[in-house]
Formats: structure tokens, C-alpha cells, sequence
């Protein structure tokens, strides 16, 4: 168990150093096998957050795709719809199974990614750029500050894997 | 029959609900409300389903997946399933098993598909290398290259679900209802689905030396709890209409529209004590008669 989790960050790895370059803002780190970018926040259910002005743009992380593989369908909520903190708003399906996705803020859904539904994909190959999942509007901006930052969430992949 | 000692020091509880024949639209409502609204672990054994049904994952379109004019002609219910994976028909045949766990109830088992397939893997092969080259092909049980099981799940926040549709015995002909599917294993080859798939029967000796076996595997890390029906209403667990299990009687009639007057009977279930027993009533009454007429039912 422990060395498929291995070689899954480690294909991770090799995949990311390619996307160092990605025209973000904020620097990409590359930390030990799955990649963070500075600036955005992070669940502890593997999802991230994009916060610009009024609007906040949520995905699933690099970690979080890397362990569950080739993603082949992607379940997303309609614009209008309100989201609440920690609970799921959509689902991924890869290798046979659904996991849900869940929202870190509060809010309500502005736009959905349709890309997603011809090409599922983007949430592996363009984890944080064209894999993005929602956008929403923050009925609550300060429960961005409960999130952690990239290197908190960093850590928190660490431990999570050396179990 | 033999079950594990029900409490044993240590190990987190499962409950153990046992069901004969019920309906698999009723086994996947139960198992999705289970999975959403109980903090408890389950493991949910049923024998058989009282019609061939073809169970489709999240993802799956009719269109692409069955053949659409016998099924609709012969009114062959179609259910999409909450969980992902392939399509599969079921029978009074096969044999269910599903597993409910908390995130944290197997120390170490990350939450992931790869990790929970590989654990399941493991529990199974304990039960079933004695019986025949027992291996977890691509996410499926093979003896050697062969398919009899089935497995798809469900991974939510804190909880998960790993189900299993194993082929104890399935009916050759119904296998007709189904495409060949474009997404397939590779060590499938391009076969057909007769020439791919075995039966457990010809393996293993009984579908009871076989549940027996897995309770006892599991017995190993659960400390096993026999679980009535009857008291899932006595602890009032939400049974209504849960949310991405459904019948897709309209979806497949609305993709032959060239079967003018033709309707797949839209059976909407819902869950009740009396449905359970009656069903299962049902099925033991058949169990005795074909018994009682020298006919194998194990």
C-alpha cells in the first residue's frame, strides 16, 4: 500500500516539473512529490481555493488527483446553486470509484467548468489551471482564513502519506 | 453455522445485515443512505436479486453500454448506481457484498480507490486462494484471467464504500443485453463477455463455505455484529429517496424513439420493512420448493 502511494506522488513529480512554469501570480512550489501553488488555500479534504476580489475558484489538488487517478467523469452543480463549507457540491469518478468533492467555503456558485464534461482529464494534466471545478461567490470571505496556506497544506500531505 | 465472537477487544465495530433477494434498486438506495447517514461500519450480504436488472455506474449512458431495443422489449429495468465503475446485469445468481467503513476503521488504509481495492483484495484472496489462482486483475476478482467479480465504490468525506457484484452462477443469455464496453481492462483482451467472465460456482463449494469464509476474514479486522432489518426503522436511519441511485426506465426509452408505444415499467421503490420481508419470504419459499424437488440452490 505504502509503496503504490510512492510511486503515485513520484509519477506526480515527474509530471510537475513540466508545469513549474505555469503563468500564476503567485510562485508554483514543487514540495516533495505533489505540487502546491503560494497564495492559494487548502482544505484538509484536498481541495483549493483561488481567492480574486468577489470570486473564489475551487479545484481539486495535485495530491488529491495523483491518488486517485485518470480522472473519467466529472459531476458538477448548476450556477445559482449555494455551497456550504465542508460539504460536497459535486463528485470525480476515477478507477471505478466516486469520491465526493467538498466545497471549503461558503457561498454560491457563479460558474461551472463545462470543459470538464468533454474532457475530464484537465483536473490530472491542469490540476490548478484548466481543472478548475467552480467559481463562487464568498457568503463568508473570513472562512478563507481558516484554510491552510501552501505550506501548512504541504505538511499536511506529508504526514497524511507517511501513514 | 459459525460466526466470529461478537465483540472482540479493540477492533471497531460492523454490523452484519444479511438479505435474501432483495430487490438491488432497494440494496443500493439502503447502501447510499448508509453510506451518507450512518457513522457506523456495515457489511451488507444479499443473496441474489428477484429480477435480471442491469446496474450501470455514475457515468454510464444507456445508449453506449446496452443494447437498447431487446432491453426495452423484453422491459429489463436499468438502474445507475451511486458509485463508479462498469455495467453489469444481475441475476438471482449473483452475489452481493458490500463494505461500509469509516475512514479510520482500518489503521493505515488511506482513502483512495488504489488503496481500498488492494485491502479488499487481500480480505478476499484469504478467503478464496484455497479454491482456485485467485488474483485482483485491473480492479476485478479473476480466477486466473477469468471474472466473477465485480467492484465499484463510493469515497466520501470521512467514509467509504467498496461493493462487489460476484458471479456465484449468472445466466449466459442475458449477457446480450450488453455492449461490449469501449472502457475495458486490458487483460480482457477484446473477449467476449461469455469467454471472459466464470462462474464462482464451479470454483468454490458453496455460497456458503464462501460468505462464511468472508465474515470470518473480515472477523479479523471488525469485531463482527449481526444486524437485523428490523432495526434499521427501530434507529432511524433516513430511508428515504436518496441521491444519485435511480431507475433509468425514461433515460433508455427516450434514446429509442423508434419504439413507438413501448414503456419500461419506471419501478420506483421505496424502501420498506414489509417490502424486505416479503421479498425475502418470497425467495425462501422458492429455496424450499426447489429443494424439495431435488433441485441445487447452493
Amino acid at each position: 500500500m505504502a509503496l503504490k502511494l510512492w510511486a503515485s506522488s513520484a509519477a506526480n513529480a515527474l509530471k510537475l516539473s513540466s508545469r513549474a512554469s505555469a503563468p500564476f501570480p503567485a510562485s508554483s512550489i514543487s514540495r516533495c512529490f505533489s505540487s502546491v501553488i503560494d497564495g492559494f488555500r487548502y482544505s484538509d479534504s484536498h481541495e483549493w481555493v483561488k481567492h480574486q476580489g468577489d470570486v473564489a475558484t475551487i479545484g481539486i489538488t495535485d495530491h488529491a488527483q495523483g491518488h486517485l487517478g485518470e480522472v473519467v467523469f466529472v459531476e458538477l452543480p448548476e450556477s445559482g446553486t449555494s455551497v456550504t463549507k465542508g460539504s460536497g457540491f459535486g463528485a470525480v469518478e476515477s478507477v471505478k470509484a466516486t469520491s465526493d468533492v467538498n466545497s471549503p467555503i461558503s457561498g454560491e456558485v457563479i460558474e461551472v467548468n463545462s470543459k470538464l464534461t468533454g474532457a475530464p482529464g484537465l483536473i490530472n494534466t491542469s490540476t490548478y489551471e484548466d481543472g478548475w471545478m467552480i467559481k463562487v461567490k464568498p457568503s463568508d470571505p473570513s472562512e478563507l482564513q481558516s484554510l491552510m496556506d501552501s505550506k501548512e497544506y504541504s505538511k499536511f500531505c506529508e504526514e497524511e502519506d507517511a501513514h | 453455522m459459525a460466526l466470529p465472537q461478537a465483540i472482540k477487544a479493540g477492533l471497531p465495530c460492523m454490523n452484519l445485515l444479511r438479505m435474501t433477494a432483495v430487490p438491488i434498486l432497494e440494496q443500493l438506495y439502503l447502501e447510499e443512505r448508509l453510506l451518507r447517514t450512518s457513522a457506523e461500519n456495515w457489511c451488507i450480504i444479499n443473496h441474489g436479486t428477484s429480477l435480471p436488472t442491469i446496474v450501470m455506474g455514475i457515468s454510464g449512458r444507456p445508449s453506449e453500454l446496452v443494447e437498447l431495443k431487446p432491453v426495452l422489449r423484453d422491459q429489463i429495468p436499468v438502474i445507475r448506481r451511486f458509485s463508479g465503475g462498469g455495467t453489469v446485469i444481475i441475476d438471482n445468481g449473483t452475489l452481493f457484498v458490500s463494505l461500509i467503513c469509516n475512514k479510520n476503521a482500518i489503521p493505515g488504509l488511506q482513502p483512495y480507490p488504489h488503496p481500498i481495492m488492494s485491502w479488499t483484495g487481500q480480505m478476499y484472496g484469504q478467503v478464496l486462494h484455497e479454491f482456485g489462482d485467485f488474483h485482483l486483475r485491473e480492479n476485478d476478482y479473476a480466477f486466473n484471467s477469468h471474472k466473477f467479480g465485480g467492484n465499484a465504490q463510493s469515497i466520501i468525506k470521512d467514509r467509504w464504500i467498496h461493493h462487489t457484484s460476484f458471479l456465484w452462477d449468472y445466466d449466459a443469455r442475458n449477457m446480450e443485453y450488453l455492449k461490449l464496453p469501449s472502457r475495458a481492462p486490458k487483460y480482457r483482451s477484446a473477449r467476449s463477455h461469455v469467454e471472459f467472465l466464470c462462474r464462482m460456482k464451479n470454483y468454490v463449494p458453496s455460497r456458503t463455505t464462501f460468505i462464511e469464509g468472508t465474515i470470518k476474514s473480515l472477523g479479523g479486522h471488525f469485531s463482527i455484529r449481526p444486524f437485523d432489518l428490523d432495526e434499521l426503522e427501530d434507529n432511524e436511519f433516513d430511508l428515504t429517496t436518496p441521491e444519485n441511485t435511480r431507475s433509468l426506465a425514461k433515460d433508455v426509452a427516450s434514446e429509442k424513439d423508434d419504439i413507438a408505444g413501448t414503456r419500461n415499467c419506471e419501478r420506483v421503490y421505496r424502501w420498506s420493512k414489509k417490502d424486505a420481508h416479503d421479498a425475502s419470504k418470497d425467495e425462501k419459499l422458492r429455496m424450499k420448493s426447489a429443494q424439495e424437488e431435488g433441485q441445487s440452490w447452493i
